[in-house]
Protein backbone atom coordinates (compact mmCIF):
# COMPACT_ATOMS: atom_id res chain seq x y z
CA UNK A 1 0.00 0.00 0.00
CA UNK A 2 1.26 3.47 -0.85
CA UNK A 3 0.45 6.37 1.42
CA UNK A 4 1.25 9.86 0.18
CA UNK A 5 3.45 11.78 2.56
CA UNK A 6 3.89 15.50 2.11
CA UNK A 7 6.97 17.45 3.07
CA UNK A 8 10.60 17.52 2.16
CA UNK A 9 10.27 19.94 -0.76
CA UNK A 10 12.63 22.49 0.72
CA UNK A 11 15.11 19.81 1.79
CA UNK A 12 15.08 18.39 -1.76
CA UNK A 13 15.57 21.80 -3.33
CA UNK A 14 18.46 22.60 -1.02
CA UNK A 15 20.00 19.17 -1.58
CA UNK A 16 19.97 19.78 -5.35
CA UNK A 17 21.51 23.22 -4.93
CA UNK A 18 24.29 21.70 -2.85
CA UNK A 19 24.72 18.98 -5.46
CA UNK A 20 25.28 21.71 -8.08
CA UNK A 21 27.85 23.39 -5.87
CA UNK A 22 29.67 20.12 -5.20
CA UNK A 23 29.58 19.29 -8.92
CA UNK A 24 31.48 22.49 -9.62
CA UNK A 25 34.04 21.76 -6.89
CA UNK A 26 36.67 24.32 -5.96
CA UNK A 27 35.91 27.47 -7.98
CA UNK A 28 39.61 28.38 -7.97
CA UNK A 29 40.06 25.44 -10.34
CA UNK A 30 39.05 26.04 -13.97
CA UNK A 31 35.66 24.61 -14.95
CA UNK A 32 35.57 21.64 -17.32
CA UNK A 33 33.79 22.30 -20.57
CA UNK A 34 31.96 19.79 -22.75
CA UNK A 35 34.61 19.90 -25.50
CA UNK A 36 37.34 19.01 -22.99
CA UNK A 37 35.36 15.98 -21.80
CA UNK A 38 34.56 14.94 -25.37
CA UNK A 39 38.16 15.22 -26.53
CA UNK A 40 40.14 14.18 -23.45
CA UNK A 41 37.86 11.66 -21.73
CA UNK A 42 36.75 10.10 -25.00
CA UNK A 43 36.64 6.51 -23.75
CA UNK A 44 34.23 7.54 -20.98
CA UNK A 45 32.18 9.33 -23.65
CA UNK A 46 32.25 6.14 -25.75
CA UNK A 47 31.00 4.03 -22.88
CA UNK A 48 28.14 6.41 -22.18
CA UNK A 49 27.15 6.36 -25.86
CA UNK A 50 27.34 2.56 -26.06
CA UNK A 51 25.35 1.84 -22.91
CA UNK A 52 23.09 4.87 -23.33
CA UNK A 53 22.46 3.39 -26.78
CA UNK A 54 22.61 6.81 -28.43
CA UNK A 55 25.54 7.97 -30.56
CA UNK A 56 26.13 11.67 -29.83
CA UNK A 57 29.52 12.52 -28.30
CA UNK A 58 28.51 16.05 -27.23
CA UNK A 59 25.44 14.83 -25.37
CA UNK A 60 27.43 12.04 -23.72
CA UNK A 61 30.05 14.57 -22.60
CA UNK A 62 27.34 16.83 -21.19
CA UNK A 63 25.82 13.88 -19.34
CA UNK A 64 29.21 13.00 -17.82
CA UNK A 65 29.64 16.58 -16.61
CA UNK A 66 26.13 16.71 -15.18
CA UNK A 67 26.58 13.31 -13.48
CA UNK A 68 29.87 14.39 -11.87
CA UNK A 69 31.64 11.58 -13.70
CA UNK A 70 29.23 8.86 -12.51
CA UNK A 71 28.99 7.00 -15.81
CA UNK A 72 25.90 4.97 -14.95
CA UNK A 73 24.09 8.18 -13.94
CA UNK A 74 25.28 9.70 -17.25
CA UNK A 75 23.95 6.67 -19.15
CA UNK A 76 20.63 7.15 -17.33
CA UNK A 77 20.50 10.78 -18.52
CA UNK A 78 21.18 9.71 -22.11
CA UNK A 79 18.52 6.98 -22.00
CA UNK A 80 16.01 9.50 -20.68
CA UNK A 81 16.90 12.04 -23.37
CA UNK A 82 16.70 9.37 -26.07
CA UNK A 83 13.03 8.77 -25.32
CA UNK A 84 12.24 12.41 -26.16
CA UNK A 85 13.56 12.13 -29.73
CA UNK A 86 11.28 11.35 -32.66
CA UNK A 87 12.57 8.30 -34.54
CA UNK A 88 13.12 9.19 -38.20
CA UNK A 89 13.87 5.67 -39.33
CA UNK A 90 16.44 2.94 -39.54
CA UNK A 91 19.79 3.02 -41.28
CA UNK A 92 21.06 0.42 -43.66
CA UNK A 93 23.17 -2.13 -41.76
CA UNK A 94 26.69 -0.73 -41.47
CA UNK A 95 29.28 -2.65 -43.48
CA UNK A 96 32.20 -3.25 -41.15
CA UNK A 97 34.22 -4.76 -44.02
CA UNK A 98 34.44 -1.18 -45.33
CA UNK A 99 35.75 0.17 -42.04
CA UNK A 100 38.61 2.67 -42.18
CA UNK A 101 40.57 0.90 -39.44
CA UNK A 102 42.55 2.77 -36.80
CA UNK A 103 43.31 -0.56 -35.20
CA UNK A 104 43.00 -4.08 -36.47
CA UNK A 105 44.57 -7.10 -34.82
CA UNK A 106 44.17 -10.84 -35.01
CA UNK A 107 45.25 -13.23 -32.29
CA UNK A 108 44.86 -16.20 -34.63
CA UNK A 109 46.83 -15.25 -37.74
CA UNK A 110 50.13 -13.47 -37.58
CA UNK A 111 50.32 -12.65 -41.27
CA UNK A 112 46.82 -11.48 -42.11
CA UNK A 113 46.53 -9.44 -45.29
CA UNK A 114 46.39 -5.83 -44.18
CA UNK A 115 48.66 -6.65 -41.27
CA UNK A 116 48.48 -6.27 -37.52
CA UNK A 117 47.75 -2.61 -36.91
CA UNK A 118 48.01 -1.67 -33.25
CA UNK A 119 46.40 1.78 -33.39
CA UNK A 120 46.13 3.98 -30.30
CA UNK A 121 46.18 1.17 -27.73
CA UNK A 122 46.89 0.73 -24.02
CA UNK A 123 48.28 -2.74 -24.86
CA UNK A 124 52.00 -3.07 -24.19
CA UNK A 125 52.05 0.05 -22.01
CA UNK A 126 53.68 -0.61 -18.64
CA UNK A 127 50.75 0.65 -16.59
CA UNK A 128 53.06 2.92 -14.67
CA UNK A 129 51.59 6.26 -13.70
CA UNK A 130 52.87 8.93 -16.04
CA UNK A 131 53.60 11.96 -13.90
CA UNK A 132 54.34 14.01 -17.00
CA UNK A 133 50.58 14.16 -17.51
CA UNK A 134 50.22 15.89 -14.14
CA UNK A 135 52.37 18.71 -15.44
CA UNK A 136 51.54 20.75 -18.50
CA UNK A 137 53.26 19.11 -21.42
CA UNK A 138 53.71 19.74 -25.10
CA UNK A 139 51.15 17.97 -27.29
CA UNK A 140 52.53 14.73 -28.71
CA UNK A 141 52.37 14.12 -32.45
CA UNK A 142 51.78 10.62 -33.73
CA UNK A 143 54.16 9.17 -36.29
CA UNK A 144 52.89 8.71 -39.81
CA UNK A 145 53.85 6.30 -42.54
CA UNK A 146 52.78 6.00 -46.15
CA UNK A 147 49.47 4.26 -46.24
CA UNK A 148 46.87 2.98 -48.60
CA UNK A 149 43.56 3.86 -46.96
CA UNK A 150 41.77 0.92 -48.60
CA UNK A 151 39.46 -1.29 -46.54
CA UNK A 152 40.96 -4.55 -45.25
CA UNK A 153 39.03 -7.83 -45.48
CA UNK A 154 37.69 -9.58 -42.40
CA UNK A 155 40.00 -12.26 -41.01
CA UNK A 156 37.24 -14.88 -40.86
CA UNK A 157 37.07 -14.79 -44.66
CA UNK A 158 40.37 -16.70 -44.77
CA UNK A 159 38.94 -19.54 -42.69
CA UNK A 160 35.74 -19.43 -44.74
CA UNK A 161 37.72 -20.36 -47.83
CA UNK A 162 38.46 -23.78 -46.35
CA UNK A 163 34.94 -24.07 -44.87
CA UNK A 164 36.65 -24.42 -41.51
CA UNK A 165 34.40 -21.83 -39.92
CA UNK A 166 30.67 -21.37 -39.90
CA UNK A 167 29.46 -18.68 -42.26
CA UNK A 168 27.24 -15.74 -41.42
CA UNK A 169 25.20 -15.74 -44.62
CA UNK A 170 23.63 -12.49 -45.75
CA UNK A 171 20.04 -12.15 -44.70
CA UNK A 172 17.71 -9.19 -44.62
CA UNK A 173 15.12 -10.22 -42.05
CA UNK A 174 14.07 -7.07 -40.18
CA UNK A 175 15.37 -7.48 -36.62
CA UNK A 176 13.29 -7.12 -33.44
CA UNK A 177 13.86 -3.91 -31.48
CA UNK A 178 13.87 -3.97 -27.69
CA UNK A 179 13.28 -0.22 -27.55
CA UNK A 180 9.92 -0.82 -29.22
CA UNK A 181 8.83 -4.23 -27.89
CA UNK A 182 9.61 -5.56 -24.42
CA UNK A 183 12.41 -8.11 -24.37
CA UNK A 184 10.78 -11.53 -24.29
CA UNK A 185 12.24 -15.02 -24.28
CA UNK A 186 13.24 -16.95 -26.21
CA UNK A 187 15.21 -14.04 -27.68
CA UNK A 188 16.49 -14.34 -31.24
CA UNK A 189 20.19 -13.74 -31.72
CA UNK A 190 19.52 -10.31 -33.25
CA UNK A 191 17.69 -9.26 -30.09
CA UNK A 192 20.43 -10.69 -27.86
CA UNK A 193 23.05 -8.73 -29.79
CA UNK A 194 21.08 -5.50 -29.36
CA UNK A 195 20.77 -6.14 -25.62
CA UNK A 196 24.45 -7.04 -25.27
CA UNK A 197 25.67 -4.03 -27.24
CA UNK A 198 24.01 -1.70 -24.72
CA UNK A 199 24.64 -3.94 -21.72
CA UNK A 200 26.71 -2.87 -18.73
CA UNK A 201 30.38 -3.31 -19.49
CA UNK A 202 31.22 -4.69 -16.06
CA UNK A 203 28.44 -7.26 -16.16
CA UNK A 204 29.32 -8.34 -19.70
CA UNK A 205 32.99 -8.59 -18.78
CA UNK A 206 32.24 -10.78 -15.76
CA UNK A 207 29.95 -13.06 -17.75
CA UNK A 208 32.60 -13.39 -20.47
CA UNK A 209 35.30 -14.05 -17.87
CA UNK A 210 33.19 -16.80 -16.31
CA UNK A 211 33.15 -18.63 -19.66
CA UNK A 212 36.95 -18.41 -19.82
CA UNK A 213 37.25 -19.83 -16.31
CA UNK A 214 35.21 -22.87 -17.23
CA UNK A 215 31.53 -22.03 -16.89
CA UNK A 216 30.31 -22.92 -20.40
CA UNK A 217 33.84 -23.15 -21.66
CA UNK A 218 34.09 -22.67 -25.39
CA UNK A 219 37.69 -21.60 -25.76
CA UNK A 220 37.57 -18.31 -27.62
CA UNK A 221 40.35 -16.78 -29.69
CA UNK A 222 40.08 -13.23 -30.90
CA UNK A 223 39.93 -13.90 -34.62
CA UNK A 224 39.81 -10.20 -35.21
CA UNK A 225 39.39 -6.97 -33.33
CA UNK A 226 38.94 -3.81 -35.36
CA UNK A 227 38.31 -0.20 -34.42
CA UNK A 228 37.59 2.50 -36.96
CA UNK A 229 34.99 4.52 -38.78
CA UNK A 230 32.21 3.26 -40.99
CA UNK A 231 29.84 5.27 -43.14
CA UNK A 232 26.20 5.24 -42.04
CA UNK A 233 23.66 5.27 -44.84
CA UNK A 234 19.97 5.81 -44.72
CA UNK A 235 17.19 5.62 -47.28
CA UNK A 236 15.60 9.04 -47.82
CA UNK A 237 11.97 8.30 -48.79
CA UNK A 238 11.52 11.64 -50.63
CA UNK A 239 14.55 10.87 -52.81
CA UNK A 240 14.06 7.15 -53.23
CA UNK A 241 17.71 6.34 -52.61
CA UNK A 242 20.10 5.98 -49.69
CA UNK A 243 22.55 8.70 -48.73
CA UNK A 244 25.40 8.77 -46.29
CA UNK A 245 24.41 10.70 -43.17
CA UNK A 246 27.80 10.60 -41.47
CA UNK A 247 30.53 8.38 -40.15
CA UNK A 248 30.72 6.73 -36.73
CA UNK A 249 33.48 4.94 -34.87
CA UNK A 250 32.76 1.33 -33.95
CA UNK A 251 34.63 -1.52 -32.31
CA UNK A 252 34.04 -4.98 -33.73
CA UNK A 253 35.23 -8.30 -32.33
CA UNK A 254 34.91 -11.69 -33.94
CA UNK A 255 35.87 -14.68 -31.88
CA UNK A 256 36.81 -18.03 -33.30
CA UNK A 257 35.72 -20.89 -31.06
CA UNK A 258 36.38 -24.60 -31.04
CA UNK A 259 33.42 -26.70 -32.04
CA UNK A 260 33.45 -30.49 -32.04
CA UNK A 261 30.54 -30.68 -34.44
CA UNK A 262 27.04 -31.95 -33.89
CA UNK A 263 24.59 -34.29 -35.55
CA UNK A 264 24.05 -31.77 -38.32
CA UNK A 265 27.30 -29.82 -38.43
CA UNK A 266 30.85 -31.08 -39.15
CA UNK A 267 33.66 -30.17 -36.75
CA UNK A 268 34.59 -26.60 -37.49
CA UNK A 269 35.17 -23.27 -35.83
CA UNK A 270 32.19 -21.25 -34.69
CA UNK A 271 31.92 -17.55 -34.09
CA UNK A 272 30.91 -15.07 -31.46
CA UNK A 273 30.23 -11.47 -32.41
CA UNK A 274 30.63 -8.14 -30.69
CA UNK A 275 29.90 -4.69 -32.11
CA UNK A 276 29.85 -1.57 -29.95
CA UNK A 277 29.67 2.21 -30.47
CA UNK A 278 33.00 3.99 -30.11
CA UNK A 279 36.38 2.60 -29.16
CA UNK A 280 35.25 0.07 -26.55
CA UNK A 281 37.29 -3.06 -27.06
CA UNK A 282 36.96 -4.68 -23.63
CA UNK A 283 33.21 -4.47 -24.13
CA UNK A 284 33.32 -5.76 -27.72
CA UNK A 285 35.40 -8.81 -26.77
CA UNK A 286 33.15 -9.52 -23.77
CA UNK A 287 30.08 -9.23 -25.95
CA UNK A 288 31.47 -11.72 -28.46
CA UNK A 289 32.23 -14.28 -25.74
CA UNK A 290 28.79 -13.96 -24.18
CA UNK A 291 27.10 -14.06 -27.61
CA UNK A 292 28.91 -17.33 -28.31
CA UNK A 293 28.00 -18.85 -24.94
CA UNK A 294 24.32 -18.01 -25.50
CA UNK A 295 24.36 -19.88 -28.82
CA UNK A 296 24.69 -23.31 -27.16
CA UNK A 297 21.19 -24.44 -28.11
CA UNK A 298 21.36 -23.49 -31.78
CA UNK A 299 24.74 -25.25 -32.07
CA UNK A 300 23.52 -28.40 -30.30
CA UNK A 301 25.91 -28.05 -27.36
CA UNK A 302 25.22 -29.23 -23.81
CA UNK A 303 23.64 -26.87 -21.36
CA UNK A 304 26.11 -27.05 -18.51
CA UNK A 305 23.90 -24.83 -16.38
CA UNK A 306 26.43 -22.02 -16.54
CA UNK A 307 25.14 -18.48 -15.96
CA UNK A 308 26.51 -17.28 -19.32
CA UNK A 309 24.40 -19.91 -21.14
CA UNK A 310 21.23 -18.76 -19.43
CA UNK A 311 19.64 -16.17 -21.75
CA UNK A 312 17.14 -15.13 -19.11
CA UNK A 313 19.83 -14.58 -16.51
CA UNK A 314 22.12 -12.69 -18.88
CA UNK A 315 19.59 -10.56 -20.73
CA UNK A 316 17.45 -9.65 -17.74
CA UNK A 317 20.41 -8.55 -15.62
CA UNK A 318 22.66 -6.92 -18.21
CA UNK A 319 21.04 -3.50 -18.38
CA UNK A 320 22.56 -1.19 -15.80
CA UNK A 321 19.70 1.32 -15.95
CA UNK A 322 17.07 -1.32 -15.19
CA UNK A 323 19.32 -2.80 -12.54
CA UNK A 324 20.24 0.43 -10.81
CA UNK A 325 16.65 1.69 -11.03
CA UNK A 326 15.42 -1.30 -9.11
CA UNK A 327 18.38 -1.43 -6.79
CA UNK A 328 18.37 2.24 -5.90
CA UNK A 329 14.63 2.50 -5.38
CA UNK A 330 15.03 0.66 -2.08
CA UNK A 331 16.77 3.70 -0.61
CA UNK A 332 13.69 5.85 -1.23
CA UNK A 333 11.13 6.09 1.57
CA UNK A 334 9.51 2.74 2.41
CA UNK A 335 8.22 3.90 5.80
CA UNK A 336 4.82 2.26 5.54
CA UNK A 337 6.17 -1.04 4.15
CA UNK A 338 8.72 -1.15 6.90
CA UNK A 339 6.15 -0.26 9.57
CA UNK A 340 4.19 -3.38 8.67
CA UNK A 341 7.37 -5.51 8.69
CA UNK A 342 8.13 -4.15 12.15
CA UNK A 343 4.65 -5.09 13.37
CA UNK A 344 5.08 -8.57 11.93
CA UNK A 345 8.45 -9.18 13.59
CA UNK A 346 7.10 -7.94 16.96
CA UNK A 347 4.12 -10.30 16.64
CA UNK A 348 6.35 -13.27 15.78
CA UNK A 349 8.60 -12.54 18.75
CA UNK A 350 5.60 -12.35 21.10
CA UNK A 351 4.40 -15.74 19.81
CA UNK A 352 7.86 -17.29 20.06
CA UNK A 353 8.26 -16.00 23.64
CA UNK A 354 4.86 -17.35 24.59
CA UNK A 355 5.77 -20.79 23.20
CA UNK A 356 9.07 -20.83 25.10
CA UNK A 357 7.25 -19.98 28.33
CA UNK A 358 4.63 -22.68 27.72
CA UNK A 359 7.36 -25.27 27.09
CA UNK A 360 9.18 -24.25 30.25
CA UNK A 361 6.03 -24.53 32.39
CA UNK B 1 16.38 4.43 -58.21
CA UNK B 2 19.89 5.69 -57.87
CA UNK B 3 21.47 9.05 -58.32
CA UNK B 4 25.13 8.44 -57.75
CA UNK B 5 26.25 12.03 -58.25
CA UNK B 6 23.72 13.39 -55.81
CA UNK B 7 24.51 10.61 -53.34
CA UNK B 8 28.16 11.59 -53.51
CA UNK B 9 27.63 15.27 -52.82
CA UNK B 10 25.02 14.68 -50.09
CA UNK B 11 27.46 12.28 -48.43
CA UNK B 12 30.26 14.84 -48.55
CA UNK B 13 27.97 17.47 -47.05
CA UNK B 14 26.87 15.11 -44.25
CA UNK B 15 30.42 14.01 -43.40
CA UNK B 16 31.79 17.55 -43.15
CA UNK B 17 32.97 18.79 -39.76
CA UNK B 18 30.55 20.89 -37.72
CA UNK B 19 30.34 24.45 -39.06
CA UNK B 20 32.33 23.75 -42.22
CA UNK B 21 29.50 23.78 -44.79
CA UNK B 22 28.01 27.13 -43.61
CA UNK B 23 31.54 28.58 -43.64
CA UNK B 24 32.27 27.46 -47.22
CA UNK B 25 28.80 28.41 -48.44
CA UNK B 26 29.22 31.89 -46.91
CA UNK B 27 32.51 32.30 -48.79
CA UNK B 28 30.81 31.29 -52.05
CA UNK B 29 28.51 34.32 -52.00
CA UNK B 30 25.17 35.54 -50.68
CA UNK B 31 22.72 32.84 -49.61
CA UNK B 32 19.77 32.36 -52.00
CA UNK B 33 16.14 32.88 -50.96
CA UNK B 34 14.26 29.75 -50.02
CA UNK B 35 11.21 28.55 -48.16
CA UNK B 36 11.10 25.65 -45.73
CA UNK B 37 9.22 22.56 -46.78
CA UNK B 38 10.42 20.99 -43.54
CA UNK B 39 12.25 23.22 -41.09
CA UNK B 40 15.33 21.63 -39.47
CA UNK B 41 14.30 19.03 -36.90
CA UNK B 42 16.33 16.84 -34.58
CA UNK B 43 15.52 13.20 -34.08
CA UNK B 44 17.15 9.81 -33.98
CA UNK B 45 17.73 6.95 -36.35
CA UNK B 46 18.32 3.34 -35.37
CA UNK B 47 21.73 2.20 -36.59
CA UNK B 48 21.92 -1.43 -37.62
CA UNK B 49 24.84 -3.82 -37.72
CA UNK B 50 25.11 -7.29 -39.21
CA UNK B 51 25.56 -10.47 -37.18
CA UNK B 52 29.11 -11.67 -37.74
CA UNK B 53 29.72 -8.59 -39.90
CA UNK B 54 27.96 -10.14 -42.88
CA UNK B 55 24.80 -11.89 -41.66
CA UNK B 56 21.34 -10.89 -40.47
CA UNK B 57 20.87 -7.28 -39.32
CA UNK B 58 20.41 -6.33 -35.68
CA UNK B 59 19.73 -3.01 -33.98
CA UNK B 60 22.96 -1.60 -32.63
CA UNK B 61 21.72 1.63 -31.09
CA UNK B 62 20.42 5.02 -32.08
CA UNK B 63 22.17 8.13 -33.24
CA UNK B 64 21.03 11.74 -33.29
CA UNK B 65 20.33 13.26 -36.69
CA UNK B 66 19.11 16.58 -38.08
CA UNK B 67 17.08 16.79 -41.26
CA UNK B 68 15.41 19.50 -43.29
CA UNK B 69 13.98 20.20 -46.73
CA UNK B 70 13.76 23.56 -48.49
CA UNK B 71 12.77 25.01 -51.86
CA UNK B 72 14.66 27.78 -53.59
CA UNK B 73 12.63 30.65 -55.05
CA UNK B 74 13.65 29.21 -58.44
CA UNK B 75 11.89 25.95 -57.49
CA UNK B 76 14.69 23.43 -56.81
CA UNK B 77 14.23 21.30 -53.69
CA UNK B 78 17.18 20.58 -51.40
CA UNK B 79 17.35 17.90 -48.71
CA UNK B 80 19.73 17.30 -45.85
CA UNK B 81 19.93 14.52 -43.31
CA UNK B 82 23.06 14.38 -41.23
CA UNK B 83 24.48 13.00 -38.01
CA UNK B 84 24.28 15.07 -34.83
CA UNK B 85 22.22 18.00 -33.64
CA UNK B 86 23.29 20.60 -36.21
CA UNK B 87 20.46 22.74 -37.56
CA UNK B 88 22.76 25.34 -39.14
CA UNK B 89 24.78 22.66 -40.90
CA UNK B 90 21.61 20.93 -42.11
CA UNK B 91 20.27 24.19 -43.53
CA UNK B 92 23.52 24.95 -45.37
CA UNK B 93 23.73 21.36 -46.68
CA UNK B 94 20.16 21.56 -48.02
CA UNK B 95 20.93 24.91 -49.70
CA UNK B 96 23.98 23.39 -51.41
CA UNK B 97 21.94 20.33 -52.42
CA UNK B 98 19.36 22.62 -54.05
CA UNK B 99 21.98 24.88 -55.69
CA UNK B 100 23.66 21.82 -57.21
CA UNK B 101 20.53 21.46 -59.35
CA UNK B 102 20.89 25.02 -60.71
CA UNK B 103 23.51 26.81 -62.85
CA UNK B 104 25.29 27.54 -59.54
CA UNK B 105 26.48 23.91 -59.68
CA UNK B 106 29.95 24.89 -60.94
CA UNK B 107 30.36 27.47 -58.20
CA UNK B 108 29.23 24.96 -55.55
CA UNK B 109 31.67 22.36 -56.87
CA UNK B 110 34.63 24.69 -56.74
CA UNK B 111 33.81 26.59 -53.55
CA UNK B 112 32.10 23.98 -51.36
CA UNK B 113 32.30 20.38 -52.56
CA UNK B 114 35.89 20.57 -53.78
CA UNK B 115 37.23 21.81 -50.43
CA UNK B 116 35.03 19.27 -48.57
CA UNK B 117 36.41 16.41 -50.66
CA UNK B 118 39.93 17.65 -49.90
CA UNK B 119 39.14 17.86 -46.16
CA UNK B 120 37.74 14.33 -46.20
CA UNK B 121 40.67 12.89 -48.14
CA UNK B 122 43.18 14.66 -45.89
CA UNK B 123 41.49 13.47 -42.69
CA UNK B 124 41.20 9.91 -43.94
CA UNK B 125 44.75 9.83 -45.17
CA UNK B 126 46.09 11.28 -41.92
CA UNK B 127 44.43 8.59 -39.78
CA UNK B 128 45.46 5.85 -42.20
CA UNK B 129 49.05 7.10 -42.08
CA UNK B 130 49.05 7.07 -38.26
CA UNK B 131 47.57 3.56 -38.30
CA UNK B 132 50.22 2.44 -40.82
CA UNK B 133 52.95 3.67 -38.46
CA UNK B 134 51.61 1.22 -35.84
CA UNK B 135 51.64 -1.77 -38.18
CA UNK B 136 53.74 -4.59 -36.79
CA UNK B 137 56.74 -5.74 -38.83
CA UNK B 138 57.40 -9.28 -37.69
CA UNK B 139 60.83 -10.80 -37.95
CA UNK B 140 61.99 -14.23 -36.95
CA UNK B 141 65.10 -14.71 -34.84
CA UNK B 142 67.54 -17.27 -36.23
CA UNK B 143 67.42 -20.34 -34.03
CA UNK B 144 69.22 -23.68 -33.84
CA UNK B 145 72.75 -24.82 -34.41
CA UNK B 146 73.06 -24.49 -38.15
Amino acid sequence: MYVAVKGGERAIENAHAWLAEERRGDTDVAELDIQQIREQLSLAVNRVMAEGSLHDPDLAALAIKQARGDLIEAIFLIRAYRTTLPRFGTTKPVETAEMACDRRISATFKDVPGGQVLGPTFDYTHRLLDFKLAAEGEPVTAEQRDADPAPVPHVTEFLNRESLIEEAPRDDTPPPDLTREPLELPAARALRLQALSRADEGFTLSMAYSTQRGYARNHAFVGELRVGTVPVEMEIPELGFAVEIGEITLTECETVNQFKGSRTEPPQFTRGYGLVFGHSERKAISMALVDRALRWEELGEDNSGAPAQDAEFVLYHADNIQASGFLEHIKLPHYVDFQSELELVRKMRREANAQTREAAE
Amino acid sequence: MKDTKRQTWMGLLARADAGRVPELLGQAGPSPDFEWLRAPEIGSVMVQGRTGGTGAPFNLGEMTVTRCTLRLSSGEVGHACLKGRRKGDAEAAAVVDALMQTPAETLMRSKVLGPLAEDAARARHCRAAKAAATKVDFFTMVRGED
